[in-house]
């Protein structure tokens, strides 16, 4: 790949799709393996691209959030081991007391020997789950999720908005008990402590649901939900191609999967399916009259960033059929991983994204616009009563 | 444009209807100010004209609206969405995306317009409301100011023949209200835009309106006007319409400049007399609060910047400045919310940051922009017996004092069912009951009417006189003017000026009260000095 310079100088926005799919290759990737080494390398990988091109914007701190849950998850995960587990092997470490547990739970230990090799398979697994994680938060931090809404098709764009309207409840409802724990301070309550979250429950979700009621509202005064006038026909045309699409693919897939049955049920039928279907959408996104403010469009950049996730899920996928043993190290006995030369090669094309995508568009910087300044300066000056508007 | 029949609203579970026997006309080009108390049912008003009320708000509408020839019982909202632009109270809560300029562009994607109408109607936009460098912006980094004027903008660029406006300025500081206004005007006048307006601060649109609906809120009728004859006989009156009727003025004026026109008459009469003395910053009272060269970071924004500040007893303090000069981030620091970066903040002696919540109401009290923010309880008595509780005082000290800020108020009711006056003397009251000698207010105007901000004034001079120290962060300027001493200028998280109300409000025309602007250069700052001078006259 040539890399070129006046492309890529050029700051602009990269279609937010070139990215959730470069982190969905980077997540194939990661569920494919056990391996601590190239969890880590995926880890590193999406790290660094986060770093190299994540906007000012207050999503883009989403990563670190994201590795932060991870690592409560890989936390959750070790624990349980150590509780709950079953010891394999015999390199033992410690010896938890053990708790006599009824008949009934027969099966379940609590506590007693915890050895090195289940700890550190329970590490691998805990690994795994927080790099998929971490996948996802570099997908949220380099591109604002809302955006990818911009590119569904029309007929399934209010259920999306309805969708991310109902997701971003979850971060309106953090800064709501911030505020309302604030004022239990200024009420002279303890604001620290578990009993302090709970009591704001109550108003919490009050002031989440009125927000809600005023969202809507506005949402329907701005013309969310208009329908354009469609005849009757091309109405009862996409209701009949929609359901024979969707009883296409159903058979169709089930032709695919079941050995028995006719070799005509299997991809002929699921072919016709989607077609219908891709119809019946089309004909249904005519009912929205919705048109689109700036799309996003693929260009080489965003084909590179999709090629190198796909080419990293890939190298991981056909190393996993050449070499499992690469990727599913062998815990007991417990062995060094070894780094699988083409899963690695694989993963390091995915960091290709850093250098060969634009720079993020800029936020407008924080200082106040020149016309405000000036006007404190006037503000302060002379003896004209009139409101300085006027003179402006 | 607007045609409105015999229309009644009734909602559900009221024992009478919100809105009777409305007979008016609203001509194409026209702007129309609604005016009249809180709960009057002015919000309703304005929300038959795009069928949210009753298709969202539910209830039942009689008679019949008609806007632009659609009658809004057989049009939902969003078939209005292209003639009746709303922009709501809050406009926060009213944002869909997360950035200015895609939130500028949805109705119109909503609408369907073709991609180049979009893109020039967006940078058109921008220009008029003064946001072409916060086109990039996410939107919860502005400030209140650019977030209400987003939302006007995210109505305009579906170019509406209606906008219908719930309180537009009243969040805003003086400079950014004039723009938004100014912007308005020119619609109004440009475009031939109908425009009707829901407004508290009179002062600030009435000279703007070319008619005023005064909804008395009581069952009786409407009063619809030349905007001087309405405001003759409301309640509700701008202070330079006060002045007028003071002087007694024929016809009545609305604008400053109209006001100076016929005041040579009243300059001259007052030239002789003396201003009803004003409390007075008195040197040796007790230092309450300090902030000693205090900087607070809020994420990558400076908040406050070096800022000295001292507050006695009995004082009352003014902080201005436009929106997100760091008014708010004082007040929080001085009740410990925000830690400083650099330098100290003692409240009665006390590193309020460290203080457990239970020793700090009985240091300080703040009443936050949304007063709501402290009422959790289900009616009014349980909030006032939790408050006794809380600032360990004898049962009943909280329904006592609030018998005094609102008297008789009804102990079963819900707190969230207050009008905003009786929940701004509720939330004081749960707030002074720990007896703090440092009271602070964060915006205590916005949504109050004139009736409420003179009693909130009545009761901030009592507590003053009582010996509390006030500091009150507002952009109401004749508030400022009608109770404070002294006046603290912010901008850009620095103190610009600090000194008495008469100097400092006098001399920045931006703060300056109207009949301070209709009688300099001589100093009166508020209409009841002028008449209580006035009345002393032989």
């Amino acid at each position: 790949m040539v890399r070129d310079p006046a492309m890529a100088r050029v700051e602009r926005n990269l279609h937010p799709g070139a990215w959730w799919l470069w982190a969905l290759g980077l997540a194939t990737a990661a569920t494919r393996t056990f391996n601590p080494l190239l969890l880590g390398l995926i880890l590193a990988v999406a790290g660094y691209v986060v770093g190299a091109r994540r906007s000012s914007a207050p999503w883009a701190r989403s990563y670190v959030v994201f590795l932060k849950l991870g690592l409560v998850v890989l936390t959750i995960r070790l624990v349980f081991q150590v509780v709950l587990g079953v010891p394999q092997g015999d390199t033992l470490l410690f010896t938890l007391p053990q708790v006599a547990l009824p008949d009934w739970a027969a099966g379940i230990s609590l506590g007693g020997p915890v050895t090195l090799e289940s700890v550190a398979a329970a590490f691998a697994d805990g690994l795994r789950l927080a790099t998929i994680l971490a996948c996802v938060g570099a997908a949220n931090a380099l591109a604002n999720p809302k955006r990818l809404l911009a590119s569904l098709p029309a007929a399934l764009y209010e259920v999306g908005v309805a969708v991310v309207v109902g997701l971003s409840f979850a971060p309106s409802l953090i800064t709501s008990v911030q505020r309302i724990r604030a004022a239990r301070r200024l009420r002279g309550r303890p604001d620290r402590g578990l009993r302090s979250v709970l009591s704001v429950a109550m108003p919490v979700v009050e002031d989440a649901l009125d927000r809600s009621l005023a969202l809507a509202a506005a949402m329907d005064s701005r013309g969310y939900g208009r329908r354009a006038d469609v005849p009757a026909r091309v109405r009862r045309a996409t209701g009949v191609l929609s359901l024979t699409g969707l009883l296409g693919v159903s058979v169709g897939i089930y032709g695919l999967l079941d050995a028995e049955s006719p070799a005509a049920l299997g991809l002929p039928v699921l072919a016709f399916g989607l077609t219908a279907a891709a119809v019946g959408l089309r004909l249904a996104g005519r009912r929205t009259a919705r048109t689109r403010y700036r799309p996003d469009r693929w260009s080489p950049p965003e084909v590179a960033t999709v090629a190198s996730g796909v080419v990293a899920a890939a190298c991981v996928l056909v190393g996993g059929i050449l070499d499992p043993s690469g990727l599913q190290p062998s815990f007991v006995p417990l062995t060094w991983p070894s780094l699988p030369w083409l899963p690695t090669a694989g993963l390091l094309v995915a960091l290709l994204p850093a250098w060969l995508t634009p720079p993020p568009a800029p936020l407008a910087p924080f200082a106040p616009a020149p016309d405000r300044t000036d006007r404190t300066d006037r503000r302060e000056t002379g003896p004209d009563r009139r409101p300085v508007e006027v003179d402006a | 444009m607007i045609r409105f029949e015999q229309m009644g609203v009734t909602y559900a579970g009221a024992d009478r209807p919100a809105l009777q026997g409305v007979d008016l006309e609203i001509p194409e080009g026209e702007l129309c100010l609604v005016v009249g108390r809180t709960g009057s049912g002015k919000s309703t008003l304005l929300g038959t004209v795009n069928g949210l009320v009753p298709h969202f708000t539910g209830g039942t509408l009689h008679g019949r609206v008609v806007v632009a020839g659609r009658d809004t019982r057989e049009h939902a909202p969003r078939d209005l969405a292209d003639v009746v632009g709303v922009v709501g109270q809050d406009p926060q809560s009213g944002f869909v995306t997360d950035v200015v300029e895609d939130e500028l562009a949805y109705g119109m994607e909503s609408l369907g317009l073709p991609g180049d109408v979009m893109r020039r109607r967006v940078e058109e936009t921008l220009d008029l409301l003064g946001l072409a460098e916060l086109r990039a912006r996410p939107l919860e980094q502005l400030s209140g100011g650019q977030r209400q004027r987003v939302a006007i903008g995210s109505v305009l660029t579906a170019h509406p023949q209606v906008l219908v406006l719930d309180e537009p300025t009243s969040a805003l500081d003086p400079p950014a209200a004039e723009e938004v206004l100014a912007a308005l005007q020119r619609l109004v006048h440009d475009l031939g835009v109908t425009v009707l307006l829901a407004e508290h601060r009179l002062e600030r649109v009435v000279q703007y309106a070319d008619r005023v609906i005064h909804v008395p809120g009581d069952g009786r009728a409407l009063q619809v006007g030349d905007p001087a004859e309405v405001l003759l006989t409301t309640p509700v009156a701008p202070p330079v319409v006060e002045l007028g009727r003071i002087a007694g003025w024929d016809p009545l004026p609305l604008s400053v400049r109209d006001a100076r026109r016929s005041a040579g008459d009243l300059r001259q009469r007052l030239a002789g007399l003396h201003r009803p003395p004003r409390r007075v910053f008195e040197p040796d009272a007790e230092v309450v609060a300090v902030a000693d060269n205090l900087s607070v970071r809020l994420g990558p924004v400076l908040a406050l910047r070096d800022v000295d500040l001292e507050v006695t007893a009995g004082e009352v303090v003014a902080v201005m400045g436009r929106n997100g000069a760091g008014k708010s981030t004082l007040l929080r620091s001085l009740v410990g919310l925000h830690r400083p970066l650099r330098g100290q903040i003692r409240v009665g002696g006390a590193d309020p940051a460290a203080l457990k919540p239970r020793d700090l109401v009985r240091r300080v009290g703040l009443v936050p922009q949304e007063p709501a923010d402290l009422l959790y309880a289900e009616s009014v008595a349980d909030e006032c017996a939790q408050a006794d509780i809380d600032a360990g005082v004898p049962a009943g000290a909280c329904r006592t004092l609030l018998e005094r800020l609102v008297p008789s108020l009804d102990d079963t009711r819900h707190p969230r069912d207050l009008s905003e006056g009786q929940r701004l003397g509720l939330v004081l009251a749960l707030v002074l009951v720990g007896q703090p000698p440092l009271l602070l207010l964060d915006e205590p105007t916005r949504g109050l009417d004139y009736r409420a901000k003179e009693r909130l004034a009545m009761v901030l001079g009592e507590l003053a006189a009582e010996g509390t120290a006030i500091v009150l962060a507002t952009h109401d300027v004749e508030l400022a003017a009608e109770v404070a001493t002294r006046t603290v200028v912010i901008a850009d998280g620095e103190v610009v000026a600090d000194g008495p109300t008469d100097e400092v409000v006098v001399g920045s025309p931006a703060f300056s009260p109207q009949v301070a602007k209709v009688l300099a250069p001589a100093v009166w700052l508020t209409p009841n000095e002028v008449a209580d001078a006035l009345a002393v006259l032989p």
